[in-house]
């Protein structure tokens, strides 16, 4: 995935609905109409936050059924949240480093300080 | 275990092309930002491996600059920057650029915050100037990626 597009998901994640949407297309795939339910907004609304995710290559919707079920794309979901787990595990082990270097530091710097 | 009480935590900005690392530490902010400034000590924790970086110039104070290489299995990345701000156990301002992208440059803020206990919560911001340049950053990891991409890359070739 190129970078802009990693910033389409980033920013389409950004919103607590569609975090919210995606965490519930994660269980099931769920049409237009179960996907507005749970939410105080219109079914416009809700397709337009849908748009969004489609843009950014986290949901597909099939054309040909009726129900045109909202799908998921984990794959995409996955590499980005792997990305950030892996930033997170580097720099997690530097500084697992850095704490057993502190550990071993004398209090006072030698004699250069009071 | 205590150390294990304070994991990393990493703020990917929707907002503002940044990307921030939350990191609390048993140890004083007259300690972690001595491990910082100073060029021995941070040459040890550094980089993506135990072996940690080699400082091949630093001066560390406002106006100065620094410049390390990483080395890893025969492959190497140099990164440079300029320290702009420095206040002692408080506060670093400096640039930093890895010399295969020399004109990218990240902007970052290293705030040392005192916590009870003789602890210390450190907040390292890093602002790039666009939202691809910071993925980028994310996804390759810096420090790591750029090594890890160079291995990958010579087995691209090699194969």
């Amino acid at each position: 995935m190129a970078a802009d597009a990693l910033s389409r998901v980033f920013s389409a994640l950004a919103d607590p609905t569609r975090r919210d949407m995606v965490a519930r297309l994660s269980i099931a795939d769920a049409t237009v109409n179960e996907l507005a339910e749970p939410y105080e907004v219109s079914v416009q609304a809700v397709s337009k936050h849908l748009r969004v995710l489609e843009d950014a290559g986290l949901v597909t919707r099939t054309r040909d059924a009726q129900r045109r079920p909202v799908h998921l794309e984990a794959e995409v979901f996955d590499l980005m949240t792997k990305w950030i787990e892996r930033y997170q595990r580097q720099a997690e082990e530097r500084y697992r480093r850095l704490d057993a270097l502190l550990r071993d530091m004398p209090d006072d710097t030698e004699g250069e300080r009071e | 275990m205590s150390t294990m009480t304070h994991e990393t935590e990493i703020i990917v900005d929707t907002e503002v092309p940044l990307v921030r690392i939350i990191r609390e530490f048993d140890a004083t902010p007259e300690k972690v930002y001595r491990a910082h400034v100073d060029p021995e000590l941070f040459a040890q924790w550094t980089g993506p491996e135990k072996r940690g970086a080699s400082v091949d110039h630093w001066d560390a104070r406002t106006g100065g600059s620094y410049r390390y290489l990483i080395t890893s299995d025969g492959f190497e990345a140099g990164f440079n920057g300029v320290f702009h701000e420095l206040r002692e156990n408080e506060l670093i301002v400096q640039t930093f650029s890895w010399e295969g992208m020399p004109d990218g440059v990240a902007l970052e803020k290293l705030q040392f915050e005192a916590l009870e206990g003789g602890r210390t919560r450190l907040t390292a911001t890093s602002l790039v100037d666009s939202f691809a340049d910071r993925d980028a950053f994310v996804a390759s990891g810096m420090e790591t990626g750029v090594i890890e991409g160079y291995k990958k890359l010579d087995g691209l070739l090699a194969g």
